[in-house]
């Protein structure tokens, strides 16, 4: 499917002759996901000992995120942070992380 | 991938034709010809800030970071360093990845004026930049004298190690030279003050390496405060780890220091003089000098901003982020600076390309260990209402009271990967 979104990338990649489209980024979600990354690394790449959550299908981070969110998933600080999300927002940042996938080497 | 709405779509697509008319090869080279955004220091909020404006902004745009330091030590993990379980160099951080994975043009330098109406921004060495936004990220100043006999010359002798760097060297080198049985004085400020929990964990890495070098030693905590940041998880670590070593003062019991003396080394809560082996004076605090000179504080001393953009409501185009900002309910912290320079980022980039802003979210998560195995947390999200950023009820709070030690040795080990991840998140 040809999305309005995927198409705006094409324009800019038309227009322009360039392969880095951020101007496609969808703000909205990067705003809800980007604070993630302050502990998960940057686009969800671990630095460190915070378990990196860029190879999670969106499913898992929605089903980790609402387990969380329920308390029926301990956790240390994830079951605090959790239920700061409405269902929808768990699954915008989950789609967003997914999203970032195809340019993220693991 | 979501399909974009009408609205969206005209929006990016209106920035493409803008694109298109103002010559689109800057998108594949230098970038120097798009907009042109100036973003000064280089902490938690301006490193990241400056980052986040490439990603989300794109190539097209100029971004110039101007800060005095070629290298940025941490404040967070500090305190590891006063207690002797870090070397500084493992905090310090540069600025060469922004500048050329990012492309961001990074100018060492100090700002020397700003003006807000031609919009420019003077430095030091004589240049003048001209911005489309300003973004400054000046960190706190100090209120010299606010603590009469405790200005910069004195805190060369009685360290406040507030800002990380020769400070914090200098108060773990007084730390190692004292005897066994000495007295370590704090003296911790009001709110708000960087670092909210800040002080506490100092205290607690300090009792740690008296606990092993000098088991005699005691530290006094003179606050100004009657209560602090996560203080029933501390006050329960205080006694399991190091009963009787810590006595903490709240400022109506006598803790409210107004007076400090360098040559005797004593300072004065009311009535009482507090002598001490080794003093650690955190000052009263203020938004970065430039914030003041560049007319961006209201009576308060930091800066009020627009609650979504962090846009200054006394200057139009020019945003205030970080420990300088009046933040709402978010802590005068790293992590809510870092957490604030990209939702920062992304109003802007929204704003360059003509979309209003974007409904914001942050997280504040900071880490304080009370030894290398006890870690413990506070934790918000927060949302942005008309009467400001506040924390989202229901959600965030501190680690839990009653917790088997597995928790906090686990929460010690996230410690560490949270530095890891939130700086090369910032620097890297």
């Amino acid at each position: 499917m040809i999305t309005a979104k995927c198409y705006a990338i094409a324009l800019v990649v038309v227009l322009c002759g360039a392969a880095n489209a951020a101007y496609a980024v969808d703000l909205r979600a990067a705003i809800l996901a980007n604070p993630c990354a302050g502990c998960h690394g940057m686009d969800g790449v671990s630095a460190g000992t915070i378990p990196s959550i860029n190879q999670l299908s969106a499913d898992a981070i929605v089903a980790a995120l609402k387990a969380f969110k329920s308390g029926e998933r301990p956790g240390t600080v994830m079951d605090r942070i959790a239920k700061g999300y409405t269902d929808e927002e768990i699954q915008r940042i989950a789609d967003y992380f997914q999203s970032l996938k195809p340019n993220i080497k693991p | 991938m979501r399909n974009l709405n009408r609205r969206e779509f005209l929006q990016y697509a209106g920035a493409l034709s803008v694109l298109g008319a103002s010559g689109c090869t800057s998108l594949s080279g230098a970038a120097t010809s798009g907009p042109h955004i100036v973003v000064v220091g280089g902490g938690f909020g301006g490193a990241t800030c400056a980052k986040y404006l490439r990603k989300l902004a794109g190539p097209a745009i100029a971004i110039t970071l101007i800060e005095k330091n070629r290298q940025y030590v941490t404040c967070p993990f500090s305190n590891t360093v006063i207690g002797g379980l870090r070397t500084l160099d493992t905090l310090t951080h540069n600025y060469e990845t922004l500048a050329k994975k990012y492309n961001i043009d990074v100018v060492y330098d100090t700002v020397t004026g700003v003006d807000a109406t031609a919009k420019s921004v003077s430095l030091s060495g004589g240049k003048k930049l001209s911005y489309e936004r300003l973004v400054i990220s000046p960190g706190i100043d100090f209120k010299w004298g606010a603590l009469e006999g405790y200005d910069e010359a004195a805190s060369e002798i009685l360290p406040h190690a507030w800002k990380a760097g020769a400070q914090t060297t200098l108060l773990r080198k007084q730390l190692v030279d004292m005897p066994d049985g000495g007295v370590v004085v704090m003296v911790a400020p009001a709110d708000p003050f960087r670092c909210p929990p800040g002080p506490y964990e100092r205290a607690s890495l300090i009792a740690h390496y008296l606990k092993q070098s000098k088991p005699k030693s005691k530290i006094v905590i003179l606050d100004a405060k009657d209560k602090f940041s996560k203080q029933g998880l501390f006050q329960d670590a205080w006694e399991e780890l190091y009963k009787g070593m810590i006595e903490w003062v709240p400022g109506s019991q006598g803790g409210k220091v107004t007076r400090v003396d360098v040559k005797t080394h004593a300072v004065y809560a009311d009535t009482s003089e507090h002598k001490g082996d080794v003093i650690n004076v955190i000052p009263p605090q203020k938004a970065g000098n430039l914030a003041h000179s560049a007319g961006l504080t209201n009576e308060t001393g930091w800066c009020p901003v627009d609650p979504r953009t962090f846009e200054s409501k006394l200057h139009a185009n020019i945003h205030v982020i970080g420990d300088a900002c009046l933040g709402g309910k978010m802590p005068k912290s790293g992590y809510a600076a870092h957490s604030q320079a990209k939702v920062c980022a992304a109003q802007i980039a929204a704003l360059l390309i003509g979309q209003p802003p974007v409904d914001p979210s942050w997280i504040n998560t900071c880490y304080s260990l009370i030894a290398p195995d006890y870690g413990i947390t506070v934790a918000a999200v927060y949302r942005a209402t008309p009467e400001g950023i506040v924390d989202v009820q229901g959600a965030g709070g501190v680690s839990p009271r009653e917790a088997p030690h597995s928790v906090r040795a686990a929460e010690a080990v996230y410690a560490d990967g949270w530095y890891k991840s939130v700086t090369a998140d910032a620097f890297s």
